[in-house]
């Protein structure tokens, strides 16, 4: 749920990065922290990773600049991708405002990104979403390895998995490397900030 | 359930919480909603994350929530960690907000406790009722 304070112009909005366990929802996040300034970024905050597998979230709060007067602050949360974590799935994607599916490129990891995604519109679901509603933007990671010995899955394959139905914007990066990091971002800030005004406009 | 507060709102909202609670010695005391959003925060918060605060409560009410559940309550109203030098009380504002008070010892418990009581009263109708 987005907050809006009139006192001070000032929009707050999470952007909550969902995806299957090790596709490299960290890893976008890690990115944008390195490659921010102290003026745009907060501090991140990782809780609990064992043996590098997010147990609860990672936290990274944005203050992206003005757009039409209104200061936008974006509050972005990963989950926990590993089937057994759905609890804290649900307890992060409360009051989401848009999501980012970070879509694994492996080969081996084809049905994982499916289930994930399912996971995501039943979570919603649950929640009295609709995954059609929500400012959601796909991110097929790991492109890097196209070219390497390990076997990925074509980007078509990719948007016929996932993107058949919904055909929302996608972008091919590496979060490692950085590639497609701020397109996808920038993306899904712009359509969550639209979603957000759009929502209190017709109040 | 968008929640926009006008200048009036959180002015009013400043002032109680500056009544009742940084009046009776709390050090700072955060509005924060269940998803996480930072709402107001007064104080003195030297060194203090009041962005990561507010992600980390809102977190931590949503995993107590839980608990909650598993021995057949619906959720606690309250939560209180009693540090070395500063405590931090948290009670449930309606529904989607939680209120953070932030105190050391040198301030009894049970002054917090009745002060936030009295504060939550106020704060609901202001915030859009119990929803
Ligand atoms: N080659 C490659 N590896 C990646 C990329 N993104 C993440 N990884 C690696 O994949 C593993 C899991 O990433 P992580 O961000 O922890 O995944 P999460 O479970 O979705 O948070 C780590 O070892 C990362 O270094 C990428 O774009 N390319
Ligand atoms: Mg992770």
């Amino acid at each position: 749920m987005s907050f809006i304070d009139l006192s001070k112009n000032e929009v707050q909005c999470k952007v909550v990065y969902y995806g299957p366990g090790r596709g490299g929802k960290t890893t976008n996040l890690l990115y944008l922290h390195q490659a921010m300034t102290d003026s745009v970024r907060g501090k991140m905050v990782t809780i609990d990773t064992k043996g590098d597998r997010t147990l609860f979230f990672d936290f990274l709060p944005l203050a992206l600049g003005k757009i039409q007067g209104l200061s936008i602050k974006i509050q972005l949360y990963t989950v926990p991708g590993q089937v057994m974590y759905n609890a804290t799935r649900k307890l992060v994607l409360k009051g989401v405002d848009g999501i980012v599916f970070v879509a694994d490129s492996l080969k081996v990891q084809k049905e994982k990104n499916i289930e994930s995604l399912a996971n995501l519109r039943q979570n919603l679901a649950e929640d009295n979403l609709d995954m059609k509603d929500i400012p959601l933007v796909l991110q097929f990671n790991k492109r890097d390895l196209g070219g390497s010995n390990i076997p990925i899955l074509t980007v078509e394959e990719m948007q016929e998995d996932l993107n058949s139905e919904l055909q929302v914007p996608w972008f091919s990066g590496s979060a490692l490397k950085g590639d497609g990091v701020f397109e996808t971002l920038r993306e899904i800030s712009k359509r969550t900030v639209k979603y957000v005004s759009r929502k209190l406009l017709s109040r | 359930m968008d929640l926009v507060l006008s200048k009036e709102a959180i002015d009013n909202i400043i002032n109680v919480l500056d009544e009742d609670l940084l009046r009776a010695g709390a050090d700072c005391v955060l509005l924060v909603d269940r998803s996480g959003n930072l709402i107001v925060n007064r104080g003195d918060p030297a060194n203090l994350d009041v962005v990561a605060l507010a992600a980390l409560s809102a977190a931590n009410f949503g995993a107590t929530a839980e608990i909650a559940k598993l021995i057949g309550e619906d959720d606690f109203a309250l939560l209180f960690h009693k540090g070395k030098n500063e405590n931090i009380h948290f009670t449930k504002v309606g529904k989607g907000f939680i209120l953070i008070t932030l105190f050391g010892k040198e301030v009894s418990l049970g002054l917090i406790r009745l002060n936030t009581a009295k504060v939550t009263e106020t704060l609901i109708p202001i915030l859009g009722g119990e929803q």
